[in-house]
Parts: C-alpha cells; structure tokens; sequence
C-alpha cells in the first residue's frame, strides 16, 4: 500500500522509541513531520522548539551530549538548508548522537513550490565527515532506517518524503546502514536509484525488457557511506550505469556512484536528477517535467548502453 | 565569599591569564582579549562552584559550562590545566600541528570540555539541551554558559532567550561577558546589542548585573542564580578586555591578535607582579 515515508517516520518513532533515552524535538511542524505520533505516545519526551530551526540542532547536540539519543526534526529545507552550519560544527563536529528526521524533501513537496523543495541535502549532508545519510525507497524501509539510526552511535541524516510512495521491498526486508540491495538482477546495464525513484527504475527496468536490455535495479538506500562493493561489482559486470533521484545532479547519489566507479571500475554513468529550482504543481506534473521518470530512465539507458 | 578565598582565587586567575597568553604567544595566534576578561570567572567556576571530576572528566552528572564564545578557549585551557584536567606545560602547545589542544574548544580530544564550540550563537542553545536534559531525567546538575557581548549579535542566541524561559530551565545560568568591544571595535557602533539586561529581561530570564572581575559579586550572582525557581538566570557581567595586562585593556586590537616577545614577557611581568601582590596579602 503506498504510503508518504514521513507517516513511515512518525510510526517508527512511537515503535522504536519507547527507550527513555529517545527524545524527539520539532520546529512547529509536527503535524507534518508526523511527529505527532510521538507527542502523543510520549509526550513528556516531546520537544516543541518553535520556529527555530537553528536553535533545535543545537538543543539536540546538547540533549545527546548528556546521553540522549535526540532526533531532530523539520523540514529537509530548514534541517540541511537553513540549519547546516549548526548540524556541521555543533553536531558533525563533536560526532554527536543526533538524528535528523528531515522531511518534505524532494521536488514531490509539490505544490508548495521551490523554497520547500529541498533538492541539495544529500549533497550538503554527504559532506559532513562522520554523517551516515539515508533516503529511503518505501515504508518498510523508513521505518527499519529509524530503527537502525536508533542503533547507531552517532550523527544520523534520514530524508523522508510528503508523497505517498509504493513497496519496493517485501515484508521480511533486512535493513543494514551501508549497504545497497539488488532488487533485479540483470547484466546489460544497472540502475542505482535512490528515494522514490527506485520504483521508477523497477519500472523503467520492466519497460526496457521489451527492447531486449536486460537491466540491473540496485536501490541505494544509504548515501553514506556508500556500498562501495554493490557498485563496483555493478560496473564491473554490466559496464553502464544509470543513477536517478530526487535530488540536484551535483552531489548526490550520482556524484556518490561516479567517486566510486571513477576510482574502482571506470564505466559510462549517466545521472537522472534535477539541475534547476523547482516550482509549483503536482508531483506528477513534476516529475515529468523535471525528468524523474521511468521514462527518462529508459532512455538514458538506452544512451549509456551506447557508450559501452 | 571570605577575603582569603578571593585572594587566592585571584592568584590562580592570573595564573590562567598567563596560560592563556603563553599559548597564545607560541602559538602566534588566538584571542587574548577576551581570554583575559573571563579568567575570573572561569577561576570561580572551575575551582570552586562546578561539580567536577579532573580524574574523571565525563563524570555523568557534573555540572557543565559551554564556552559558546569558543575563540577564547585559551582561558579555558589555562582554567582546565591548573585544575588538572591535563599538564600545565600543554598550554604552550596551543594551535600546534601535533597538539589536541585545538585553536577552539574541542569536546573528543581535550579532557574537561563539555562541548566543541566556535561559531558564535551554537554554544547557549546546546547548554539549553543540556539544561532540559537535567529537567527531563529528573538530575541536579547544572548547566553554565559563556557567551560574548558581540555574540548577542547573533540571531540564535535569541531563538534560546525564548527556550530556555519556555521550558523553565531553572538550571541553566548564562554569563555575558559585556567588555564592550568586538574585533570591528565598540559593540554599541558596530552593531548595539545593548540593554542586554533588558533585553533579557523581556524574555523572561533572572537578569543579574555584576563585576566580572569581583569574586564576592559573581559568587552571589551564582547563588541567586541557583535560588532563582523556575526560570534561567543571566549574568551581564561587566568585565575589562585584556584585563590585567596594561595595554591590553579596553583595547580591541588585542581581540585576536598575539603578542611578540616583548610584548609577552611584560604581560608576563605585569601578571607575575599582581601574584606577587595578592600573595603578600594572603
């Protein structure tokens, strides 16, 4: 059943944050971060911080410092936007055990418009030395990234999306930080997408078999640290690679994928993302004008393929 | 506070001044300026307010303090090496290549900081997540903070001057160290932040005014401090820049500029001459 990763949040908050030592802190947006559903559950370790974003990163720093495992949360815009200095020096930094719930990222905002569609995080956050960055696919993913971020000692960024998003992955899913999942097999070509454009490369991936490709779907769901192996084995034994998310081309998944790939098995990579601001409309409007299509993951494709 | 106490925590004040220019003199770089207006109060703190452990730094429910204004982390060093956090003779290595003591106060490597600050504004929101941390675990340590007078300028500060009386963070003490000087210059023509009392006032905090460089008044600020219920209290603490060093003081060129040989060994005499002075009347 599609489902908006941001509900998959608000869920996993109240099922894997019954340990004291979670807190959760919002900037006034709970009702759509769905942070709600922790007040609700446990209000006493809610923390409201009004509209101060910057204020909220550091408030965590110091809840963690003394033990807690806060999660921070807001929009993608307004945690790695407005707020990436504080979550750089008093968060990064220090390695702190802060884990930032960003969501609304991406161009599927919508209507909204460009100053909420947060399309550069994963560039910005990926920068921060120590951060592990996770963006991911459907439900089951979200809520076993919360989990896992609970798990982990240290500096957390998960993006989570407002659109409703099919699974991609089955019931008895295992979620590891770090490490990529083949979802199809194949050998002509791979695609690695990240978010919800791994739907669309399983789309894009059954559409190709009409022209006789045989392509590869990895979903990357961890940013950082990249799973170095999936897609150098990739390279290796397909020899083209298409990367696709919701995020700018400068510095996200495809500039993740190409480090990787131009250091351990040079192969053609082509990258699906967006170059400019976004604007106003509906996610499907959106995505079709911006290229974030199965569509436009075939063809590019079939343009790699071309360049093996 | 009886007079011997303050005499002595004078003594080791101007011990931390010498500390904190000896770094930054081999070092070549750092703020004196400002170092030198908060050894007073770090003394105070350090020596004799905060529950603290120098054989065990992390100790879970000791009392913190947040240098937000980090630039000054050479009397913070100084103040930490004569309590024992670390050797005295590390001072000297301040902002060297091999050294941990960082240019700004780094909370993974050096022993006793509470937390890595340097960019003016983060320091006060963290002692405020530390402060309501306390609140949330039902704990009675408490939570100081450092801030500058040019900090004020900073726009987060303010986001936590609603925080902290928001969630009644009784534990949490600020101090402002109001010398009146930032590197531009005089705070009021660079960009006024006064009245800092008021301001703070207005939002809801105990607002204390006081001698930053008395014991008897920063240990009575502290003390109503921790009877003040239900709110956070500020101390806006009149200090001198480059206090006790003669041509250090008031003047703003000393904000981040290192002294040379010359100019270092007459602090160093200045310093030496006050101890001598304070120890003839212990």
């Amino acid at each position: 059943m599609a489902k908006a990763t941001r509900i998959s949040y608000g869920e996993a908050l109240v099922k894997y944050g019954s340990n004291e030592n979670v807190v959760v802190l919002d900037a006034d947006l709970s009702k759509s971060t769905k942070t709600e559903m922790f007040q609700k559950a446990y209000p006493e370790r809610f923390i409201n911080c009004g509209i101060a974003e910057a204020n909220m990163m550091c408030v965590a720093a110091g809840l963690a410092s003394t033990g807690k495992v806060a999660f921070a949360s807001t929009f993608a815009m307004f945690a790695a936007g407005r707020a990436y200095e504080q979550i750089r020096n008093t968060i990064g930094y220090p390695g702190l055990n802060v884990k930032i719930g960003a969501t609304h990222a991406g161009i599927s905002v919508g209507e909204d418009g460009a100053t909420h569609q947060c399309l550069e995080d994963l560039a910005l956050m990926r920068t921060i030395p120590g951060m592990v960055v996770i963006n991911p696919a459907d439900d089951i993913e979200a809520q076993l990234a919360v989990k896992a971020a609970i798990e982990h000692n240290g500096p957390v960024y998960m993006r989570f999306g407002r659109l409703a998003v099919e699974d991609v992955n089955g019931e008895d899913y295992k979620f590891e930080i770090g490490k990529g999942v083949e979802l199809k097999g194949g050998n002509d070509v791979t695609i690695i997408a990240t978010g919800l454009m791994v739907q669309e490369a399983l789309k894009a991936a059954e559409t190709l078999k009409d022209d006789g490709i045989d392509a590869r779907v990895i979903n990357i769901h961890t940013i950082k640290p990249i799973d170095k192996d999936i897609i150098i084995k990739a390279a290796k034994e397909t020899g083209a690679i298409v990367t696709a998310e919701e995020h700018y081309i400068m510095g996200g998944l495809g500039s993740a994928v190409t480090e990787v790939v131009c250091e351990g098995a040079p192969c053609p990579v082509k990258i699906i993302g967006t170059d400019r601001y976004g604007k106003s409309g509906k996610p499907a409007e959106l995505f079709e004008e911006y290229g974030l299509t199965a569509e436009n993951i075939a063809n590019k494709v079939k343009e790699v393929i071309k360049m093996k | 506070m009886n007079a011997k106490r303050a005499t002595e925590l004078a003594i080791i004040a101007n011990r931390v001044r010498k500390h904190a220019l000896t770094g930054v003199y081999n070092a070549q770089a750092g703020h004196p300026g400002g170092s030198l207006s908060i050894s007073d109060l770090l003394t105070l703190l350090y020596f004799e307010v905060m529950n603290v452990d120098p054989k065990n730094p992390r100790m879970a429910d000791r009392d913190r303090l947040v240098l937000s204004k980090g630039h000054t982390a050479p009397a913070l060093y100084g103040t930490l090496a004569e309590r024992g956090f670390f050797p005295v003779e590390d001072v000297a290595t301040l902002r060297k290549i091999d050294s941990y003591l960082q240019g700004h106060p780094d909370m993974k490597n050096i022993p006793g900081v509470d937390m890595s600050t340097g960019s003016l504004g983060q320091g006060v929101s963290v002692a405020g997540g530390m402060a309501l941390s306390a609140k949330l675990d039902k704990k009675d340590y408490r939570v100081y903070a450092i801030l500058g007078d040019g900090e004020l300028e900073e726009g987060q500060v303010w986001e936590q001057a609603m925080f902290a009386p928001h969630y009644k963070l009784d534990n949490l003490t600020i101090f402002v160290d109001f010398n009146g000087l930032q590197i531009d210059g005089d705070i009021t023509k660079v960009m006024n932040p006064t009245p800092i009392d008021k301001k703070f006032e207005a939002f809801g905090w105990n607002v204390i005014v006081c001698d930053a460089h008395s014991f008897d008044e920063l240990s009575d600020a502290i003390e109503k401090a921790k009877a003040c219920k239900g709110k956070p209290t500020a101390v806006i603490m009149k200090s001198v820049k480059g206090k006790n060093v003669s041509f250090m003081e008031n003047n703003a060129a000393w904000h981040g500029s290192a002294p040379n040989e010359e100019q270092y060994n007459q602090a160093i005499r200045e310093l030496d001459a006050k101890i001598a002075e304070l120890e003839a009347a212990l």
